[in-house]
C-alpha cells in the first residue's frame, strides 16, 4: 500500500503557502455562472404563493383565473382546502410561466379564503408560552443545593439572545427540468452528491435519473441540504409543462420566512463561586425556539463542562414562524454568549478580571492547555493586562470595554471520494462531486493534488459541483476541507504510483526510486535522472491511470482529526448618550490543525467574526404579537452589519508542529462561535451593566443604562 | 465621499414599502411618475413626452457596454431583470431586490446605482456598465485586487462590490481607509469579506493611477 501522509512541514512546497483563490477571478469578473444565473433552453419560471397568515385554515382555493392567463403553463396547488397553514411565508400554490412578471401576476389571481386561527410568535416570556412549552426534564449534576448554600459570591442574570436568519445571498431555489422518467437540477445546495437523491424520493425517480450540477453557490451557512419544496414544486411543474425547465428561486422576505434560522436561545443562569473565582455550582432554566418543532437546548455550561454541581431545565416553545435549520456551529454560539456571560458577571460581582476567573476554571474544560495558552496569547494581541478595567470606570460620554467569548467545535473530515486522471499527453484532471461553498474547496484540492504530482496549481484541472463524479459529503459541520484533502492525497497518491511504475524502466530503475518534484518525475537524490512530466507521461502509450481515493472519517489514517478550541477579544466603544455600540477591533486566536491555505484560513476566521458581530449588534427577526408576521423580513430592517461597522480583525492561527500532527481540521465554524459573547461582554465592560439580550441596539444600551427601564 | 448618498441612490425605500414595489403598484402612470421619483435629471424618453406607455411590452433601447440594443419590455420590467432574464448579462445579482444591499450595482452615466430599482424603461439614453462590460479583455484592476486580497468567498455579491468599487475609485481615485468605509457602505456582503474589500480597494487605487482602465 502506497505511503498516505502529508509531506513533512519544512517540506511543502504548495501546502500551508498563502495561495489565491483558485476561482477568485471568475466571481470577481461576473463570470462564475450561480444557479440563479442559468438560462436553459425553453426555461419557464416558477412563482410561489405564500400564507399571509401566522396560523389559518384554508376554506376554499381557486386557481381557475390563474389557469386560464395566457402564458400560464401550470399551477399547482400545495395546501388545499381544509388544511392549515402554521406560519406566515407557508407554501400554498405555484405557478410556471413564460416570463417571471406573468408568473407573479398568476400568484396574485389565485384565491384563497381563510379561517384565521390563534397564534403564538413569541417566545420570550417564557410565561406566555403556556400550552406550547414542552419541558424536557430537569438534570441535576452532584449536589447544586448545597453548592449554592456554601459560596462565597453567587452572581445571577437573565440573558437572550434572538431568532436570526441565515440570509444567503443567493436566495434558496434552484432550475429543475422534470422530462419523461429523467430529472435534471440545478440547484443552489451544499450537498451535489446528496441532493438528487433527495429529489428522486419525493418525485419517485430513481436517483440514478437524476443529474445534479452546481457550480457556485451564493452561501448557505448550513441552511441548503435538501431538495426542499421549492425543488418538488419545480419539478411537478416542469412536468406538467411539457418537461420544460423550470426556474423557482424565493423572494427575499419569503426566503427569510421559510428558508431556516437559527434558534433562539434564553436562560436565567446562576453561577456559584468561591472567593478565589473557583466555580461551585451552575443552575439554569433556558428555554428557546426554533419554530413549530420548539428549539433544542444549547449544550451549557458551554466548554466548562465539568462544573461539579449543575441543575439543568431547559424549555421548547413552539412558535408560528418558519423552522429553524443548521446555522454556522448549531446551537453553540447560543451556548457560548449564554455561559460567557454569566461568567463575566460572575467576574465582575468578585471584582476580578474574566481573563483570570477563565483561567482559574479551565481544569473543567476539555482542553486545558489550549484554553491557557490561548487566554495569554489573545490578551497579549489585545493588550488586555494594560487596557482591561473593572467594570463602568472610564470617563467622558463615550466608554471602551474589553470582553472576551471562548469556542469549541469538532471539524473532521466527511467521507469523499476523488478520482485522479493522468493523461498520456500529460494532462492531469480531478473529480470529486463536492461544492465550494466559497471557503475555498476548489483551492484546497488544487494545492492538495499540486504538492503530490510535483506540478505547478495551474496544471491541475479540477473538476467539481457534479453528481456524475465521485461521491462526497454535505458541507456542513466545517468537514469539507477534512474530507476532500485526504481523498485527494490518496487519490494523487495512486496516481502518481502508477505514472512511477511506468516510468521507472526509462529511467532504469525501480518505482519506489522515484519522485515527483518541480514538473519532473525524478531519482530521489539524483536530479541528473529525471524526465520531464510530460515526457514522462508518454511512457503510458495510449492509456491513461485513472485512480481513486477515498477518506473514510473512521479510518482517517492520521490525515485529519477533530475537535478544536478558540478564545476571541472584543474592544468596543459605547456612546452612553446615543446608546451606539461600536466595535473597535476583534482577536480571534485560533486552535488548528495542518493548515492547507493560511489565507483562506484567515479569510473563514475574519468571516465568522463578521458574520457574528452582525448578530451581536444588529440582527433580529422581529414578530408582531397581533398579526402574526415577521415585519422585518426584507435586508433593509434585518439588519447585517455593513463595511463600516467592522473594526480591526487580527487573526492568529495556532500552526504549530504538534498541532500540524492532528492532520487537517475544518475551521469555517469554530471562530463564529464566541463572538457575541465577547462583543456582550465587552459592552457591559464599558457601561458597567449588562444588557441583557442581544442584538446590542441603542435601545436596549440606553434601557440598561437606565437601570432596566425601557 | 460616498459614492451613493441618498439622493443619488434611485428608490431608497423608506417604512418597509419599496418605492418600486409603489410604482407598480401605480400601474399605468408608472412610467411619468417613476421618472419623476427615480431621477430628476434624466427622464426616460416616451414618459417625457408624457405618452402613457404599457402595460404590455413596448420597444426599449439600452446602452449596455457601448453597444445598443433593442428589447421588448413591459415598462415594469426593471434593468436588473432586463439584465438578467432578458440579456443574460447576469453578473449583477438580485439578493435584496428592494435597494438594500447593491448586489445589483451597475454603472448608469457614469454613478453606481442599484439596478433592481432602475426601470429599463428609464434607463434609455443612458450609458449602462455592467460587470461584464469592464471585464470583457484584461481583468479589470479593482477584479484582480479582490483576487490578490480575497476579497470576496461566495462571491454573489462581488459583482456588484466590484462596480460600486470602480465607480467610487472613478470618483474618488485617492481615497483614505475611511473614505473607502464610507464610499462602499452601500453593499452588503454575508460571508463576512469585508477586511479584503477594504485592502482590495486600497490597492486597485494605486495601481489604477495613472492607468486607462474602462
Amino acid at each position: 500500500m502506497p505511503d498516505y501522509s502529508w509531506p513533512p512541514m519544512d517540506q511543502r512546497r504548495v501546502i500551508g503557502k498563502p495561495t489565491k483563490r483558485r476561482d477568485g477571478l471568475e466571481k470577481s469578473t461576473g463570470r462564475a455562472k450561480y444557479s440563479s444565473d442559468l438560462k436553459p433552453p425553453g426555461m419557464l419560471f416558477g412563482a410561489l404563493l405564500a400564507s399571509p397568515h401566522a396560523h389559518a385554515r384554508i376554506t376554499s382555493i381557486d386557481t381557475s383565473e390563474a389557469e386560464h392567463m395566457e402564458g400560464v403553463t401550470a399551477v399547482h396547488v400545495m395546501t388545499g382546502a381544509g388544511k392549515e397553514v402554521q406560519w406566515e411565508g407557508a407554501e400554498i400554490a405555484t405557478v410556471a410561466a413564460v416570463s417571471e412578471e406573468l408568473a407573479n401576476d398568476a400568484v396574485r389571481k389565485i384565491k384563497v379564503q381563510y379561517e384565521v386561527l390563534p397564534h403564538l410568535v413569541h417566545e420570550d416570556d417564557l410565561a406566555k408560552a403556556g400550552n406550547r412549552a414542552k419541558a424536557a426534564g430537569e438534570q441535576v449534576t452532584g449536589d447544586p443545593d448545597k453548592a449554592f448554600q456554601e459560596a462565597d459570591a453567587v452572581s445571577e442574570g437573565t440573558y437572550g439572545i434572538p431568532v436570526i436568519t441565515h440570509c444567503c445571498l443567493e436566495s434558496h431555489g434552484n432550475i429543475v427540468q422534470f422530462a419523461g422518467d429523467h430529472v435534471n437540477l440545478w440547484p443552489s445546495t451544499q450537498y451535489v452528491s446528496g441532493i438528487g437523491g433527495d429529489l428522486g424520493k419525493s418525485l419517485e425517480v430513481p436517483a440514478a435519473n437524476v443529474h445534479v450540477e452546481m457550480q457556485y453557490i451564493g452561501g448557505g451557512f448550513g441552511s441548503k441540504f435538501a431538495a426542499d419544496s421549492w425543488g418538488v414544486e419545480a419539478a411537478l411543474l416542469s412536468k406538467a409543462s411539457g418537461g420544460k425547465p423550470v426556474k423557482m428561486f424565493l423572494d427575499r422576505a419569503t426566503e427569510l420566512k421559510i428558508a431556516g434560522n437559527r434558534p433562539s436561545a434564553f436562560a436565567n443562569i446562576k453561577v456559584a463561586a468561591k472567593k478565589d473565582g473557583t466555580i461551585t455550582a451552575w443552575q439554569s432554566i433556558s428555554w428557546a425556539t426554533g419554530g413549530m418543532g420548539g428549539g433544542g437546548m444549547p449544550p451549557i455550561p458551554y466548554v466548562f463542562t465539568e462544573i461539579p454541581n449543575k441543575r439543568l431545565n431547559h424549555t421548547a416553545v413552539a412558535v408560528n414562524a418558519g423552522g429553524a435549520r443548521a446555522w454556522r456551529a448549531p446551537n453553540h454560539p447560543q451556548a457560548s454568549f449564554l455561559t460567557c456571560s454569566a461568567l463575566e458577571d460572575l467576574a465582575a460581582k468578585l471584582r476580578m478580571d474574566p481573563v483570570e476567573l477563565f483561567s482559574k476554571n479551565l481544569s473543567y474544560t476539555a482542553r486545558e492547555a489550549t484554553y491557557k495558552a490561548q487566554l495569554q496569547k489573545a490578551a497579549e494581541m489585545m493588550e488586555w493586562q494594560k487596557r482591561w478595567h473593572p467594570r463602568g470606570e472610564g470617563h467622558g460620554p463615550v466608554k471602551q470595554g474589553l470582553g472576551l467569548g471562548i469556542n469549541t467545535w469538532g471539524g473532521g473530515g466527511h467521507a469523499s471520494q476523488c478520482r485522479t486522471t493522468i493523461n498520456p499527453d500529460g494532462s492531469v484532471v480531478l473529480e470529486i462531486g463536492t461544492q465550494d461553498l466559497g471557503t475555498g474547496t476548489r483551492t484546497v484540492i488544487a494545492i492538495v493534488a499540486a504538492e503530490t504530482l510535483g506540478l505547478p496549481l495551474g496544471a491541475i484541472t479540477l473538476r467539481i459541483g457534479d453528481s456524475d463524479y465521485p461521491p462526497d459529503g454535505a458541507s456542513g459541520g466545517s468537514t469539507t476541507v477534512g474530507g476532500v484533502s485526504p481523498s485527494t492525497l490518496k487519490s494523487t497518491t495512486n496516481a502518481r504510483a502508477k505514472l512511477f511504475a511506468a516510468v521507472a524502466p526509462a529511467l532504469g530503475t525501480t518505482p519506489d526510486q522515484l519522485t515527483a518534484v518541480d514538473g519532473r518525475i525524478q531519482v530521489k537524490g539524483d536530479p541528473s535522472k529525471s524526465l520531464p512530466w510530460q515526457d514522462a507521461c508518454r511512457k503510458l502509450g495510449t492509456t491513461k491511470i485513472s485512480e481513486m481515493g477515498e477518506n473514510n472519517p473512521r479510518n482517517p489514517g492520521g490525515l485529519m482529526s477533530s475537535g478544536v478550541g478558540g478564545v476571541g477579544m472584543a474592544d468596543v466603544s459605547v456612546d452612553t448618550e446615543t446608546g451606539i455600540v461600536k466595535m473597535n477591533k476583534f482577536v480571534a486566536v485560533q486552535d488548528c490543525g495542518l493548515i492547507i491555505n493560511p489565507k483562506l484560513a484567515e479569510s473563514q476566521i475574519h468571516g465568522a467574526v463578521i458574520m457574528s458581530t452582525c448578530a451581536a449588534l444588529f440582527q433580529e427577526r422581529i414578530m408582531d404579537e397581533q398579526s402574526g408576521k415577521y415585519l422585518n423580513a426584507d435586508m433593509e430592517f434585518d439588519k447585517l452589519a455593513g463595511i463600516a461597522d467592522i473594526g480591526e480583525i487580527v487573526v492568529h492561527l495556532d500552526i504549530t508542529p504538534e498541532n500540524d500532527k492532528r492532520g487537517v481540521i475544518g475551521l469555517g465554524e469554530p471562530p463564529v462561535i464566541g463572538v457575541v459573547a465577547a462583543i456582550g461582554n465587552a459592552v457591559a465592560n464599558a457601561i458597567g451593566v449588562r444588557v441583557p439580550r442581544v442584538p446590542l441596539t441603542a435601545d436596549r444600551v440606553l434601557a440598561a443604562l437606565d437601570g432596566g427601564r425601557a | 465621499m460616498s459614492s451613493k448618498n441618498d439622493s443619488e441612490v434611485p428608490g431608497k425605500p423608506k417604512r418597509g414599502v419599496s418605492r418600486r414595489g409603489f410604482i407598480r403598484g401605480a400601474g399605468i402612470g408608472s412610467g411619468v411618475l417613476g421618472a419623476g421619483i427615480l431621477d430628476k435629471k434624466a427622464l426616460a424618453a416616451p414618459a417625457a413626452e408624457g405618452r402613457a406607455v404599457g402595460p404590455g411590452a413596448v420597444p426599449i433601447t439600452l446602452k449596455i457596454n457601448g453597444k445598443p440594443q433593442t428589447l421588448n419590455l413591459e415598462p415594469r420590467v426593471t434593468l436588473l431583470d432586463a439584465l438578467r432574464n432578458h440579456l443574460e448579462l447576469t453578473g449583477a445579482k438580485r439578493v435584496c431586490d428592494r435597494a438594500t444591499c447593491g448586489a445589483c450595482t451597475v454603472i448608469l452615466n457614469g454613478k453606481s446605482v442599484y439596478s433592481c430599482t432602475v426601470l429599463a424603461i428609464d434607463a434609455q439614453g443612458k450609458d449602462i456598465q455592467t460587470i461584464e462590460g469592464i471585464s470583457s479583455g484584461k481583468p479589470h484592476p479593482v477584479s484582480e485586487a479582490f483576487v490578490n486580497n480575497d476579497g470576496q468567498q461566495c462571491g454573489y455579491c462581488t459583482p456588484g462590490f466590484v462596480m460600486a468599487a470602480k465607480a467610487f475609485l472613478d470618483h474618488n481615485p485617492n481615497p483614505t481607509y475611511e473614505e473607502v468605509k464610507e464610499g462602499l457602505c452601500g453593499n452588503l456582503c454575508r460571508c463576512g469579506t469585508y477586511v479584503g474589500v477594504r485592502q482590495a480597494v486600497l490597492e486597485a487605487a494605486k495601481e489604477m493611477k495613472g492607468g486607462n482602465h474602462a
